[in-house]
């Protein structure tokens, strides 16, 4: 679904790489945490992915497609087949619960009957039926960050990012948003997250790719957090 | 869903930005007067000529008795002389420049005279013998007036060559430098609005920014996210562009139709049908500014 031949990113000329020779793949309906310090190319790997950046060198395929060599009008349409979570939410303050959510089907010019429809089903799916009127600041983090799920899967992506998506959230209200990314992840969805929250990395027991300063230093099916626990 | 969608994007853009789209209206609105009122005045221009140029002809005076010029040195003119003139203004190398030739005599001049000034006092002792003998020349293309002069002055007989149309000239002349002043506005007023409706659309992506950069993730294609910011421009301009018209429309109809056509009746003034001809063009620069704006702002404010 992902793969990432020989990649290298660097931000400025003559600075240490972002990313440094990284080759991974990512199966279909994989779900892999991404782990490593801040600063060790955790964000710069997803942002190739969706095609913010282009690699210095080497190639990255999403979907069976190479994004070096897609035109940049055809990246929308690669967009749509990616749903993206972050830390921080990312939800318009001035709209509803339903319209961040239905933002997402109507940009991409979804009848309306089908946003109808599909919106409050996948609301239903990430637990928040009946506050679809609600505007953010009435919700809870937790809540906040499911709308943001909601948002990023309603649109049924074949792949999930997900950037810290618990980094601003309490152990309890983090466990409940891995479940739903856990039940995403078993409609076929494939899942990668960036995190350094280790218990939730301990607790899931999936595939744990480690970056240390731009390197890969670890490929571990059914990981851990730390290796040397 | 997808036009609802863009309609309600404008809408809040227009909302958010009040001022400085009313700001963007206005100029608009004032740059596009200026240009129409420049258009507006030129076909003035051009229809006057139309009028008047039919009807200048050049005056050929021909000697007196008592003419002191020097090519009145051998008295009146002689029934060879005229002949003599008649012949070159109808020779071949003129015959593209003169379309009609008649002869003023002494009497034409006398009855044009009379019928022009009759009643008053001293014109009753004025004498047949006192007029002046004329040719009157017809031109095909009356700005050529030089080429005929030049052919006939200085020959014997011929006292001076009067060019009607020099009559009209100086009336020409504010014309066109009142034409040249309200395009010089016009030209400034323009430069001013690109550059407040560029600043609009500036500031409008970047209130938008995080909306933007939200459709952006979530796959919106680069014309669905412009397209609310370009129309917002066009939608102003169109806005300046129809209050332009309908100022210009208002002043032809009170001041031109109303009192200028009332007042002075020998001129045929431009009208409300002119304005009509005018308004496509200056909708056409309304959207053209939006257009130019849009391009110059966007492609560099919401990169996908």
């Amino acid at each position: 679904m992902i793969r990432l031949e020989k990649v290298s990113k660097v931000y400025a000329r003559g600075a240490r790489p972002a990313l440094d020779r990284i080759s991974m793949e990512v199966e279909r309906g994989e779900f892999v945490f991404l782990v490593g310090a801040s600063g060790s190319g955790k964000s710069t790997f997803l942002r190739l992915v969706l095609r913010e950046e282009r690699p210095t060198s080497g190639s990255v395929f999403v979907a069976g497609r190479d994004l070096s060599r897609i035109s940049q009008w055809k990246v929308p349409y690669l967009r749509r087949q990616i749903g993206t979570v972050f830390q921080d939410f990312r939800l318009l303050n001035n709209k509803t619960v339903f319209d961040n959510v239905a933002i997402a089907l109507q940009v991409i010019g979804k009848p309306r009957h089908h946003v109808m429809t599909t919106v409050p089903e996948t609301l239903e799916m990430v637990g928040l039926a009946g506050k679809e009127k609600r505007l953010p600041h009435e919700l809870s983090g937790g809540e906040q960050q499911r709308v943001a799920i909601a948002r990023a899967f309603v649109n049924r992506p074949a792949i999930l990012l997900a950037d810290e998506p618990t980094g601003n959230l309490d152990p309890t209200t983090s466990v409940g948003i891995m479940r739903l990314l856990d039940r995403i992840n078993r409609t076929g969805t494939t899942i990668v997250m960036a995190t350094h929250d280790d218990e939730i990395v301990d607790q899931m027991r999936k595939r744990v790719v480690e970056l240390v300063d731009g390197q890969m230093v670890r490929d571990q099916a059914r990981g851990v957090y730390g290796a040397e626990r | 869903m997808r036009v609802r969608f863009v309609l309600s994007q404008i809408g809040n853009g227009l909302r958010r930005n009040m001022a400085m789209a009313t700001s963007v209206v206005l100029v608009t609105f004032i740059s596009l007067t200026f240009v129409g009122a420049a258009i507006l005045l030129q076909m003035q221009v051009a229809n006057m000529k139309d009028d008047w140029y039919d009807k200048v002809e050049v005056s050929i005076f021909l000697c007196p008795v008592d003419s002191f010029a020097p090519t009145c040195a051998g008295g009146e003119v002689t029934e060879d002389q005229v002949q003599e003139i008649q012949a070159v203004l109808g020779s071949e190398a003129l015959s593209d420049y003169v379309d009609e030739i008649y002869i003023e005599t002494q009497e034409d001049a006398f009855a044009a005279f009379q019928e022009q000034f009759g009643e008053q006092d001293w014109a009753q002792r004025i004498t047949v013998d006192q007029m002046q003998m004329s040719l009157r020349v017809k031109l095909v293309d009356p700005e050529l007036y030089q080429v005929v002069a030049d052919e006939v002055a200085g020959r014997d007989g011929v006292e001076e060559v009067v060019d009607q149309r020099t009559i009209l000239e100086p009336l020409f002349l504010i014309l066109n430098r009142t034409t040249v002043m309200a395009a010089g506005l016009a030209a400034l007023m323009i430069i001013t609005a690109i550059l407040l409706i560029t600043t609009t659309i500036r500031l409008s992506a970047m209130s938008r920014s995080r909306e933007t950069s939200i459709m952006r993730l979530v796959g919106a294609s680069n014309l669905f996210i412009q397209l609310p910011f370009m129309l917002e421009g066009a939608i102003a301009a169109l806005l300046g562009a129809l209050l332009a018209i309908g100022g210009l429309w208002l002043g032809v109809r009170y001041i031109v139709e109303d009192w200028l056509a009332g007042t002075v009746q020998w001129v045929n003034f431009v009208s409300t049908s002119d304005v009509w001809l005018v308004a496509p063009i200056l909708i056409g620069i309304g959207i053209a500014l939006a257009a130019i704006s849009s391009l110059v702002t966007l492609s560099r404010y919401t990169k996908v």
